[in-house]
């Protein structure tokens, strides 16, 4: 249908368009409709966020999408495919569903939990190993360490993982997600936005997210919904329009626009230059890392794992006291993606007590370093715009 | 009393072989008429109150008063006892069942739905292994409880350690009367406590290591 527009770059889209036509939803005994007569549009790959204020019909319009709740009226297409009066167990196996905490079920491993979907469309066995150790990777876990853990053995960060690979496990082209980030700490949470950015780059899913929090929807949305009482659309557009231009009084109130450092939800890590620091593999001699650190003029050097991700960031000073460089993984590390917000950025250098943050790229790989003065810069250069 | 279990050994071992029998056989039947009553009952408010009244009244039925009630239509022997010793068993898990499978996170039901299982994949891949643990409880109460009625089983002739007891005690003051009484106490006593820690090591293989406490 349509391609993604928003993007500026080429980008993979494997999902497919949803569109909405009138759709309704009515409960008996009450007056006005939960979900009145709902049109709406949604292309391929795009992300869309759902805000609105609580008892609006957002979450309940999504759980139409899959039909957990039973439409009264109107049609659903999935691309071209009117999927209204379809098989629901059948169509959910198609669409990838995440709730708060991940919805893992506490009895199964974290494999056999990934590995359900697969399991009910009838892969066999070794396909459905592979592809949980591929998910597993690919949201960030190491396979042979989680493979056969429980969930209450992981912290509510990992769970949400292990829930997003679940809701992949069998590529489905639409991702249904229930304010999945609700429960967890502001950093978790910050990691996890994050993720599911670098993630949707690789895979350019059509993603339906259902959020309260509208610095949340600007960071992961292409597009952001913003309901009103009985799930009536009162705006539709990209998080830089809704913010320049609210539609209403009322998106106006609820987005707060007007608050110059929202623009920082709007900058991305990746819109400002960053500084490319000197990297070292553990391991290696720290003699070479400290002349090589000397020779480009930096006090600080990226200590690196085996697959490219930072572990720590020492400075060369404390680099001279060691003979090779140490493998210890730093847990304050402070690190953002390159699809983080500078608020995020700022956020991650408040509570980590840092002057800068290591920003990770494909895979978290190392992608450069962002210091403090250059998110200045970025606050004052803003603030002229919306001033001037 | 010893010389008395030397003499009778093997018809006591019998006796113990046809009750323990009798006890898990039963209960193994009333847990999977019960679990099956929970699962049509938990869904329904009403109902699950109507389950929970009947197994606390049931349970306040005499068991030699309805023993004695069963032989009108089943006459004596092995139907009405089984048919007692079941209706008791089955009251704990019952309650039990109906209270675990209610129990379980209903985000978590929503959450099976939404992937794509069916009702009866959820039911069995969730909701009845989650709820296993407190339905366990519930047959490790049952069987200890249905030990002693079994005893009283024996009254309409019935197997099990109770006819040991009863001879016994309907010749109180004979030779050996004292000691068929105490012998067949203490023998039900023991193998309930044997049931228990079997129940309890069944516990542990039946249940998944996520959600041991």
């Amino acid at each position: 249908m349509s391609e993604t527009t928003t993007a500026p770059d080429q980008r993979t889209v494997s999902g497919v368009a949803i569109r909405l036509e009138g759709v309704t939803k009515r409960y008996p005994g009450q007056q006005k409709p939960a979900v009145d007569s709902v049109d709406l549009e949604i292309a391929a790959g795009e992300t869309v966020m759902f805000v609105g204020p609580s008892g609006c019909g957002k979450t309940t319009l999504l759980k139409m999408l899959n039909r957990l709740i039973e439409p009264s009226g109107g049609k659903i297409f999935l691309g071209d495919e009117d999927v209204t009066g379809q098989d629901p167990d059948r169509l959910r196996r198609r669409i990838g569903y995440v709730i708060q905490a991940g919805g893992l079920f506490p009895h199964m491993t974290v494999g056999t939990n990934i590995g359900l979907v697969p399991g009910m469309l009838g892969w066999d066995k070794e396909r459905i190993a592979e592809r949980t150790d591929e998910l597993l990777d690919l949201v960030g876990l190491d396979p042979e360490v989680y493979r056969a853990r429980y969930p209450k053995e992981l912290s509510g960060g990992q769970q949400q993982r292990v829930g997003v690979a679940r809701a992949l496990a069998a590529d489905p082209p639409v991702l249904l997600m229930d304010e999945p980030f609700g429960a967890v700490d502001p950093i978790t949470r910050q990691r996890l936005q994050d993720e599911l950015l670098r993630i949707q780059e690789e895979l350019g899913k059509t993603i339906v997210f259902v959020t309260h929090d509208f610095d949340e929807a600007v960071k992961l949305g292409d597009k952001i919904v913003v309901f009103d009482v009985g799930a009536r659309v009162v705006q539709y557009d990209t998080p830089e329009a809704i913010l320049a231009e609210p539609a209403e009084e009322y998106v106006a109130d609820f987005v707060g626009a007007g608050a110059t450092l929202k623009q920082l939800t709007l900058t991305r890590v990746a819109d400002t230059e960053l500084h490319t620091p000197v990297t070292a593999q553990a391991g290696e001699d720290s003699a070479a890392v400290v002349a090589r650190a000397t020779a480009a003029g930096e006090q600080y050097v990226v200590v690196t794992d085996g697959r490219g991700r930072p572990i720590s960031w020492p400075s060369v000073a404390e680099l001279t006291r060691t003979t090779t460089v140490p493998a210890t993984r730093d847990d304050r590390l402070p690190v953002v993606g390159l699809r983080s917000t500078l608020n995020d950025a700022l956020d991650t250098m408040l509570a980590a007590s840092q002057g800068g943050v290591v920003v990770t790229g494909r895979r978290d790989s190392v992608a450069g370093v962002l210091v403090v003065e250059q998110v200045m810069a970025a606050i004052q250069a803003t603030r002229g715009e919306t001033r001037g | 009393m010893w010389q008395y279990l030397l003499d009778r050994r093997d018809l006591i071992a019998f006796q113990a072989y046809q009750h323990v029998s009798l006890v898990v056989q039963c209960v193994v039947l009333a847990t999977v008429l019960a679990v099956g009553l929970a699962v049509l009952a938990y869904r329904s408010p009403r109902i699950t109150s109507l389950a929970n009244s009947v197994s606390a009244i049931g349970l306040t039925i005499p068991s030699f008063a309805l023993l004695g009630l069963l032989l009108a239509p089943f006459g004596f022997g092995i139907t009405p006892a089984v048919v007692a010793v079941v209706f008791y068993a089955a009251l704990p898990v019952l309650r039990n069942a109906v209270v675990g499978l209610a129990g379980v996170d209903q985000s978590l039901v929503e959450s099976a739905r939404g992937i794509g299982m069916s009702r009866l994949a959820t039911l069995w891949r969730v909701e009845l292994p989650l709820a296993w643990p407190v339905i366990l409880a519930g047959v490790r109460v049952s069987t200890q409880m249905v030990m002693g009625i079994a005893a009283v089983a024996a009254y309409v002739l019935g197997p099990g350690l109770g006819s040991l007891i009863f001879s016994g005690l309907s010749r109180l003051g004979g030779a050996n009367a004292l000691n068929a009484t105490l012998v067949g106490t203490i023998a039900i006593v023991l193998l309930a406590l044997v049931l228990d820690v079997v129940l309890v090591l069944v516990g542990r293989l039946t249940t998944s290591k996520g959600i041991r406490v």
